[in-house]
């Protein structure tokens, strides 16, 4: 799928994540820039949960913006996508 | 480096900074010294003054010298400028190297952080909240914060661990001759009671009050024979509403509302609420919720308690007033409801922190207490505590009187959710243990409650069928199924920066410097 356009999904309620897509820059792959009260115990998990869903949609340059706030990972993944699906065509 | 492990299996260091540590023996089981400390013999004759009308000459009076050991108190928790305002001054007089020894350091307390960066504060010995933390976490304080709880404090200023050079006590009202109360005048903060030790221990005590009155005040809790100079000032020494901070108004979130139920349930169950019953919990959101609760049970079964301990709160003057405590026996102040109570009401009875907490005394407060309810950062499998440092590794909070009432309390209930944001409340191993397992006797969360098998209350517990629980291990694989597995291990450097001891003054854990992220 393709990014048409700059999209979010979520709030910065607690135990909520708020995940802006944009399309990344040519060749850049996916960037996650990730801010999270439990970065320092739970960031990998985080990364890996937002990668999952990315995969799935087959994109390849996409910006990801997360600001959490304290988000499980069902949270995580459900917001990622329909970030994604709001942002792709 | 050379480690000795501790009962609890934590590795302590030999020696930190030429200091000599102590590992953590068991209860009671570390020989107690001697002999208290001594303070210096001061002579005051007929006619000699003590009112002073400058921070600055009160410094200079003081004799303070590079390299001493400085108190205050918290009574005004978020609301206090003292400590700002004496730190301002010993700045511009060029004065260094000191050891700040407070009995608590708040967020307010920020501008702190430029004289630990500047070499005017090089150790700390306090609980600390806030920027302090931080800035200790991130290894800009040159020595060692050591950590203690209320009692411990009490007992290291009185047998001599913490030798404190000048106390500077913010006074909301005081008479010319250094009697003082915290009750009276604009800035009335409530008790005094964390600076009792310091005033009979210091060597020196200088009162700094906005309210001055004609000798000899009343409701008097610190007295004049400990008291060197009083100073009269116009700048405020507290601001009173500051004293009720975010974490202290009762909770409506409906989860820790069940926790609060289920902690009433277990006390019920625990066969100790009946006439007489004691009861302390903190100012938390969960606690006040606890206290509210136990009125109610209270005024149904028609139980008259016979002391409830503060930290005072509203929640508990209402059940004072009510009748449903006898007495309420008070070591500071959370609210202004709790302020007044203590001055209008002689059931409402002032302590002192050795008389709180202290366990090298004659006996102390907690250890008539009943039950206590307290929080946690992180509890883990063998029931240790922390309280002190937060999910990133860094120290964000000062341990209070956590180890002093579970220790000294019959039943110690602690009160969380199972999850704080993305992190397990209850894990393999805490980071930082700060209080004991073995002083930890239920712990009730919102996924269920689990017993410490070591517990002399299990069996009784275990047998009511009221209550369903779980073991500590369940509740940790629910967290962590919940969360997506263990969390991470914090990366800390190798610098030790802080030593938690525990209440009779041997070293519990220690903390390591924070990695930048």
């Amino acid at each position: 799928m393709k990014i048409v356009r700059t999209a979010q999904a979520g709030t910065l309620e607690s135990q909520d994540v708020l995940i802006t897509v944009q399309k990344g820059k040519p060749n850049t792959g996916l960037v996650i820039e990730l801010d999270s009260p439990s970065a320092v115990q739970y960031g990998s998990k985080i990364q890996s949960e937002i990668e999952t869903i990315v995969m799935e949609f087959k994109i390849e340059d996409v910006h990801i913006k997360a600001i959490d706030k304290g988000a499980l990972g069902f949270t995580i993944k459900a917001r990622t996508e329909v970030a994604l699906k709001r942002a792709c065509e | 480096m050379e480690y000795v492990e501790n009962i609890i299996g934590r590795k302590i260091p030999k020696e930190v900074n030429g200091r000599k540590l102590r590992p953590f023996r068991g209860i009671g089981m570390e020989p107690i010294p001697d002999r208290k400390t001594a303070t210096k013999i001061r002579r005051r004759l007929p006619g000699e003054k003590k009112l002073l009308k400058s921070i600055e000459e009160a410094i200079i009076k003081s004799g303070l010298k590079d390299g001493m050991t400085i108190s205050f108190h918290h009574h005004f928790r978020g609301g206090d400028k003292l400590m700002n305002m004496i730190f301002k001054q010993i700045a511009e007089m060029g004065i260094k190297n000191l050891t700040l020894a407070p009995s608590s350091i708040h967020p307010v307390h920020a501008p702190l952080v430029k004289y630990i960066e500047e070499g005017i504060i090089t150790n700390i010995q306090c609980g600390v909240t806030g920027p302090v933390g931080d800035a200790i976490s991130r290894g800009k304080l040159k020595g060692l914060l050591i950590v203690r709880s209320h009692g411990g404090r009490a007992r290291a200023v009185e047998d001599g661990d913490c030798r404190i050079d000048v106390c500077f006590i913010g006074a909301p009202t005081a008479d010319e001759f250094g009697n003082l109360n915290g009750v009276e005048g604009k800035q009335a903060c409530g008790p005094l009671g964390y600076m009792v030790p310091d005033a009979q221990y210091a060597d020196m005590v200088i009162a700094v009050t906005n309210n001055l009155v004609p000798f000899p005040c009343s409701n008097i809790s610190i007295n004049q024979n400990h008291v060197d100079y009083v100073v009269h000032i116009k700048n405020p020494i507290g601001d009173p509403a500051g004293i009720v901070s975010g974490t202290t108004r009762i909770t409506r979130d409906p989860i820790r509302i069940k926790i609060a139920r289920n902690c009433v349930k277990v006390i019920e169950a625990s066969g100790l609420l009946k006439k007489g019953f004691s009861f302390q919990s903190g100012a938390g959101g969960i606690s006040l919720a606890v206290t509210q609760f136990l009125g109610e049970r209270m005024r149904e079964k028609e139980i008259q308690g016979s002391f409830g301990m503060g930290g005072s709160t509203s929640a508990l003057v209402q059940l004072l007033e009510e009748g449903l405590f006898k007495r309420i026996l008070d070591v500071q102040a959370f609210d202004r409801e709790a302020i007044r109570s203590l001055k209008d009401n002689s059931s409402h009875i002032e302590i002192g922190a050795s008389q709180y907490a202290n366990i090298h005394s004659s006996g102390a407060a907690v250890n008539v207490l009943d039950t206590v309810v307290l929080g946690a950062t992180e509890v883990d499998i063998d029931f240790n505590v922390n309280v002190v440092t937060e999910s990133d590794g860094r120290i964000l909070h000062g341990i209070g009187g956590h180890q002093d009432t579970s220790e000294g309390a019959k039943l110690s209930i602690i009160a969380i959710p199972l999850l704080r944001g993305r992190n397990p409340v209850i894990v393999d191993r805490v980071t930082t243990v700060t209080t004991p397992g073995m002083n930890i006797n239920v712990i009730v969360t919102d996924y269920g409650i689990a017993l410490n098998p070591k517990s002399p209350y299990y069996r009784r517990l275990k047998r009511k069928k009221t209550i369903q629980y779980k073991t500590i291990k369940e509740l940790r694989d629910i967290a962590y199924k919940l969360v997506g597995g263990p969390p991470d291990p914090i990366p800390f450097k190798d610098r030790i920066v802080a030593i938690i001891e525990h209440r009779d003054g041997t070293v519990l854990d220690v903390v390591r410097q924070a990695k930048d992220k």
